[in-house]
């Protein structure tokens, strides 16, 4: 049962087979016996969680239940909840409660959705293997040894081991799709603007974008539909209308033209990877799609503008936390000054401040032409590429990731190597454009995804590319077997 | 350019974050490989090319300027931290925020 689609567990709920009471406890319990060893959460709160599953009955009851009402979803512990703990991965959040509701949240609650716990991550969103975060790395369900991406990594193990029906995330530059390509799942980045970044705990605000993080195309598109929308309080979201994102799930493939950068399948991609890939294009050509080989020249550059811009939007966004009004204020000071120097040193993890001093020193007299606005300019060139790309192709595909999931550890002391595992997914934040991945095969038991990136508010056509796939491949529907290690006694 | 221990520590002072003499070393080391993956960006030519700060190059919206908000002031001290130097007090007195004394 744990296995089952959003829309079968919307079927079970709605023909009364099984109460979201049942349901959500069935999920706890499945997080008592395996979160101890996975670390996928931060926070549970059980008395609030079966609160909603409650209120959810009584909604469906009544006969007026949305698709996702009464369906247990993990939260990613950067979007605030109102009396939930709300740490971002964050000692200097470690003890901070939200005191509303971030607007994702607002949008669950709205459709009856019952919010199972907050999901573990790297701190503030900074990094890509979970271990910067305050409350401890995360196993990937696949293989206990490794790291199972960041920085959503509590969310993709919570999805990955079946200890949600669907989580949420968040990627800034691959937050969402580096995880789902690591642990085997579904997971969608919108375009920038679509999904309102109000009560997200700020990173970099121009690439910061939510989305679902599920197992397949047909529940990221559920999830779609009541995470999009235009909100005043987020002054980057875009208003346009609503739009159902499983509208086209269903449409044949027939005439599709794929793009292959071959910056992608270049040096840096594990071979085994990239075989995977080739058989996901194969298996795309056989559903009837063109094949066009096209460049993005500057991919290569993403990175090093990457480092620029995010560490600068971060050490302005992160100068709020200083003491004063809530967060970390340190236990012995001499005055202000002092106060807020040692507030913020033993508040923030090692990977946080290194991106803040970052950010200070490219934003700083003298040095802001050479990098910001350098970088900045570059910018426009990465997403100009993407223009003269998709006057060639509908969509752009290869992989996620350079490599399947590597050990806990591996990288952890080399930021310049795990900054290159995002080396796919950093270019469409950049442009502001959609990506996703998607479940395409196994490496060595590893799973592997697939990268779809779609032209700006192509979600929808991207979702029924990955739709079409899912229907003639079953990689999204494989769970990992999850081995508890014995007790050493 | 090469960064020195000098410019990590003034750095480290404009961001408000202290660092040890140890620290700074450590933190050098880093800085200076982040900073080589950066350097990358010098050798493009971005002559006229119009810096990009938002995808879809839009501007900021603006709205009326009314009360959209109510007052959570109470709600929001709640978070206040603790006084620090031993005392188990939060940081707050009749609704201001508590830091230590600014001007003799």
């Amino acid at each position: 049962m744990i296995n089952s689609s959003l829309k079968q567990f919307g079927e079970m709920l709605h023909t009364k087979k099984i109460s979201s009471v049942e349901l959500t406890q069935s999920f706890l319990s499945r997080i008592q016996q395996y979160n101890p060893t996975i670390n996928a959460y931060i926070a549970l709160d059980e008395a609030k969680t079966l609160a909603q599953a409650k209120a959810a009955d009584s909604r469906i009851a009544a006969g007026n239940a949305a698709p996702l009402t009464g369906i247990p979803i993990a939260q990613k512990d950067i979007f605030c909840a109102k009396g939930w703990q709300t740490t971002c991965g964050s000692k200097m959040l470690a003890n901070f409660i939200a005191p509303y509701d971030a607007y994702v949240i607002t949008q669950f609650d709205a459709v009856g959705a019952v919010n199972l716990g907050k999901t573990n991550m790297d701190e503030f969103a900074m990094g890509s293997s979970n271990e910067t975060s305050y409350f401890g790395g995360v196993k990937n369900p696949w293989d206990f040894d490794r790291v199972p991406g960041g920085s959503s990594g509590g969310s993709a193990a919570a999805v990955a081991a079946r200890l949600c029906a669907a989580a949420t995330g968040t990627d800034t530059g691959g937050s969402i799709r580096q995880p789902a390509s690591l642990c085997g799942f579904t997971g969608l980045k919108p375009t920038y603007g679509v999904v309102s970044r109000y009560g997200m705990i700020a990173f970099a605000s121009s690439l910061d974008q939510a989305g679902p993080m599920a197992k397949s195309a047909e529940d990221c598109a559920l999830m779609m539909n009541v995470m999009a929308g235009f909100d005043e309080r987020d002054s980057t979201s875009l208003n346009r209308e609503k739009e159902d994102y499983t509208r086209s799930l269903n449409q044949p493939l027939a005439g599709l033209k794929i793009g292959l950068p071959k910056e992608f399948f270049a040096e840096g991609l594990d071979a085994s990877v990239g075989k995977v890939i080739e058989d996901a294009i194969a298996e795309y050509k056989k559903l009837g799609a063109d094949i066009v080989e096209i460049s993005l020249p500057n991919t290569g550059l993403s990175i090093p503008v990457y480092y620029v811009l995010a560490p600068a939007e971060a050490s302005s966004n992160l100068s709020r936390y200083d003491g004063v009004r809530y967060g970390h204020r340190a236990e012995s000071y001499t005055d202000l000054m002092d106060m807020y120097c040692k507030s913020r040193a033993e508040g923030f993890g090692a990977e946080v401040k290194r991106r803040i001093l970052i950010g200070t020193y490219v934003l700083s007299a003298g040095y802001y032409d050479a990098y910001y606005l350098k970088a900045q300019q570059i910018r426009r060139l990465i997403a100009q590429d993407f223009v003269e790309a998709f006057k060639q192709c509908d969509v752009i595909m290869g992989p996620a990731a350079p490599s399947t999931a590597f050990k806990a550890g591996e990288k952890v002391d080399d930021p310049v190597a795990m900054y290159l595992q995002d080396i796919y997914t950093i270019s469409t934040n950049l442009a502001g454009l959609p990506g996703m991945s998607v479940p395409a095969g196994f490496s060595n038991g590893l799973p592997v995804g697939l990268q779809i990136i779609g032209n700006y508010f192509d979600e929808a056509r991207m979702l029924n590319v990955a739709h079409q796939y899912q229907q003639v491949t079953n990689w999204h529907s494989k769970m990992p077997e999850l081995v508890l290690p014995k007790e050493v006694k | 350019m090469a960064l020195s221990i000098e410019d990590i520590k003034k750095v480290a002072h404009l961001a408000r974050i202290e660092v040890s003499d140890t620290d700074a070393a450590a933190t050098l080391t880093k800085l200076t490989g982040i900073l080589g993956l950066i350097e990358q960006m010098q050798a493009v030519d971005t002559t006229g090319i119009e810096p990009m700060s938002h995808s879809q190059d839009l501007s900021q919206r603006l709205r009326d300027d009314v009360i959209t908000k109510t007052n959570l002031r109470d709600e929001f001290q709640k978070n206040a931290p603790l006084l620090g130097n031993g005392s188990t007090e939060q940081a707050v007195s009749g609704g201001l925020y508590l830091v230590p004394k600014v001007i003799e």
